[in-house]
C-alpha cells in the first residue's frame, strides 16, 4: 500500500482562451495547478469540499469546483478562471454589475460568484429572480452579501435584455 | 488535502474497463465525475492504488427510449444533462425536475447518475424516484451483463451489490401506463436532502395503484406501505384524505438514522410532510404549506 507511484501526466488544456500544458500528477486538484503552477490566485480554496464555491471556474463554459475536480480531469477541454473575464481597465459586464451594486464585502467568495453568474447568463439571459437563486444556491457568502448579487445579476440581464435585438 | 498517490487509467471500452478492474480487485476503483469518491479519497477516508477512468466509454452515455417504450439512461449521464435532455423532459418530466435540483450546478455539471446509484451514499435524491418507478440496472462485468431492479442493487449506506469488476452500464425504466403521475420533494438544510419522498401513481379502472418511496431517510429507498394500500383504487381526493390521515403513522414505522442531516424523529416528521408535498404536486394540485 505504501508503495511510492512517483508517476506523472502531460496535460493538455485551453486556459482562458489559449493553449497550456503542465506535467502533473494524477492526484492533483485542478486549484493547485492553476494556483501554484500557473499562479491565478483569483481562484480560492475555501471549504475544500465542493461545498462553498469559492474555487469555482467554468468547465466548458460550466460551473466546476476546482478544488475537488482532478487536474487530469480537463485534459483537452476549457478552463475559465476569474483572470480570463475582464481586466482591471475593462471589467467583464458581470464585474462591472457587481462594482456597481457593491455586490461583495470581502471579496473571497466574489470570482466563483461572477463566474457562476457568467454561466447562468448564457444558458439563461433572462433569469427570474428564483432562478437566480436557484443557480448561485452553491455559491457562499459569509459576509451575507446575497441581496445585492442578487440584484446585480438582474439588473444586468435585464439591461443586456433591452440592449438585444427584438 | 491531496489523494493519495495513484495511477490513472482511461479505458476506452466497456470491456477495457471490467479487464482493469478484475485485474486489481479492490485496490481499483471506477471513477467518474469524482463528486462524492475524490472528496472521501481527499479526506483519505478511502484510497486506491488505481483509479479507473470510465468517462472516455462513450458505451456508458446516452439516454433514448427502447421500442418497448422503456427509456434507457447511459450511466455517465451527469445529473446536468438530465435535468435538460428532451427525452426525459418529455416522459419523465419529474425525473428531469429531481436532476435540476440535485446539490448545486457543480455538483450536477460533474455528478454522474451512475456514479450516485453505485457510490450509495443514502442522502441521494436519485434512488427513491427511480425505486419507485420500477428501474432496473444493467451491470457488466467478466461473465458478460445483468440486470436487476435497483430495489435490490442497494444493499444499504455505501453498499451495493455491484461486484468489484463489475461496471454500471445503463439504468432502465420502463415506460409507465398513460395518465400515470410522478413527482419527488425534499428538503434538506444543507446540499443533501435530509429526506425526500417519491410519489408514482399508475392509473386503475377507478383511482390510482400508488406507489411512495422514501430516500435518505435509512440506508435504502423504503416504501411507505400502509399508506400505499389505505390509497389503492380511491379517487384522487379520497387517496389524499388517506394519505393526510396515515401518513404520520405509517413514518413513524419508518427506520430512520440519526446524522448529520436531522434526528430520527425530525425526518419522520419530514416523512408526512413531503409525501403529502409530493402527492398533491402529482396530481397537479396547490401544495400544502405545512
Amino acid at each position: 500500500m505504501s508503495e511510492e507511484r512517483p508517476e506523472s501526466i502531460d496535460l493538455a488544456f485551453t486556459l482562458n482562451g489559449e493553449p497550456a500544458g503542465a506535467r502533473i500528477e494524477p492526484r492533483e486538484l485542478l486549484v493547485d495547478v492553476l494556483r501554484e503552477q500557473f499562479g491565478l490566485r483569483g481562484t480560492k480554496r475555501s471549504c475544500d469540499l465542493g461545498a462553498c464555491g469559492a474555487c469555482t471556474v467554468l468547465v466548458d463554459g460550466l460551473p466546476a469546483s476546482s478544488c475537488s475536480t482532478l487536474a487530469a480531469d480537463v485534459e483537452g477541454r476549457s478552463v475559465v478562471t476569474i483572470e480570463g473575464l475582464g481586466t482591471a481597465k475593462s471589467l467583464d459586464p458581470v464585474q462591472q454589475a457587481f462594482v456597481d451594486h457593491g455586490a461583495m464585502q470581502c471579496g473571497f467568495c466574489t470570482p466563483g460568484m461572477v463566474l457562476a453568474v457568467k454561466a447562468l447568463l448564457s444558458a439563461n439571459p433572462s433569469p427570474t429572480e428564483d432562478e437566480v437563486r436557484h443557480y448561485l444556491r452553491g455559491n457562499v457568502c459569509r459576509c451575507t452579501g446575497y441581496v445585492k448579487i442578487i440584484e446585480a445579476v438582474l439588473d444586468l440581464a435585464s439591461r443586456e435584455a433591452t440592449q438585444r435585438p427584438a | 488535502m491531496l489523494p493519495k498517490r495513484f495511477t490513472l487509467h482511461r479505458p476506452g471500452r466497456i470491456a477495457d474497463a471490467i479487464e482493469l478492474l478484475s485485474k486489481f480487485g479492490d485496490d481499483a476503483s471506477p471513477y467518474a465525475g469524482g463528486t462524492e469518491l475524490l472528496i472521501a479519497m481527499k479526506a483519505r477516508v478511502l484510497s486506491y492504488q488505481h483509479i479507473v477512468d470510465l468517462k472516455g466509454i462513450d458505451e456508458l452515455r446516452g439516454v433514448s427510449v427502447l421500442p418497448d417504450g422503456t427509456l434507457s439512461i447511459g450511466a455517465l449521464s451527469t445529473h446536468h444533462e438530465l435535468a435538460g435532455n428532451a427525452v426525459i423532459l418529455q416522459h419523465l418530466p419529474a425525473y428531469a425536475a429531481l436532476s435540476a435540483n440535485v446539490a448545486n450546478i457543480r455538483v450536477r455539471a460533474a455528478g454522474t447518475l451512475g456514479g450516485n446509484l453505485c457510490f450509495a451514499e443514502p442522502h441521494a435524491d436519485p434512488p427513491a424516484l427511480l425505486c419507485a418507478l420500477g428501474a432496473e440496472l444493467v451491470l457488466a462485468g467478466p461473465a458478460g451483463e445483468r440486470r436487476m431492479p435497483l430495489s435490490e442493487f442497494i444493499l444499504g449506506e455505501l453498499s451495493t451489490a455491484r461486484a468489484d469488476d463489475e461496471v454500471l452500464v445503463r439504468i432502465e425504466v420502463p415506460p409507465l401506463p398513460p395518465h400515470s403521475l410522478a413527482a419527488y420533494r425534499a428538503f434538506g438544510h444543507l446540499e443533501r436532502p435530509a429526506v425526500g419522498v417519491a410519489v408514482v401513481a399508475r392509473p386503475l379502472k377507478r383511482g390510482y395503484d400508488w406507489r411512495i418511496r422514501v430516500g435518505s431517510i435509512c440506508g435504502r429507498p423504503t416504501a411507505l406501505a400502509p399508506v400505499e394500500q389505505a390509497m389503492r383504487g380511491l379517487g384522487a381526493r379520497e387517496a389524499l384524505a388517506a394519505l393526510d390521515e396515515g401518513a404520520a403513522q405509517a413514518a413513524a414505522g419508518v427506520e430512520a438514522d440519526d446524522d448529520l442531516r436531522g434526528s430520527a424523529e425530525y425526518k419522520r416528521h419530514l416523512v408526512g410532510v413531503l409525501a403529502r408535498r409530493a402527492a398533491r404536486a402529482a396530481l397537479g394540485m396547490k401544495e400544502i404549506a405545512q
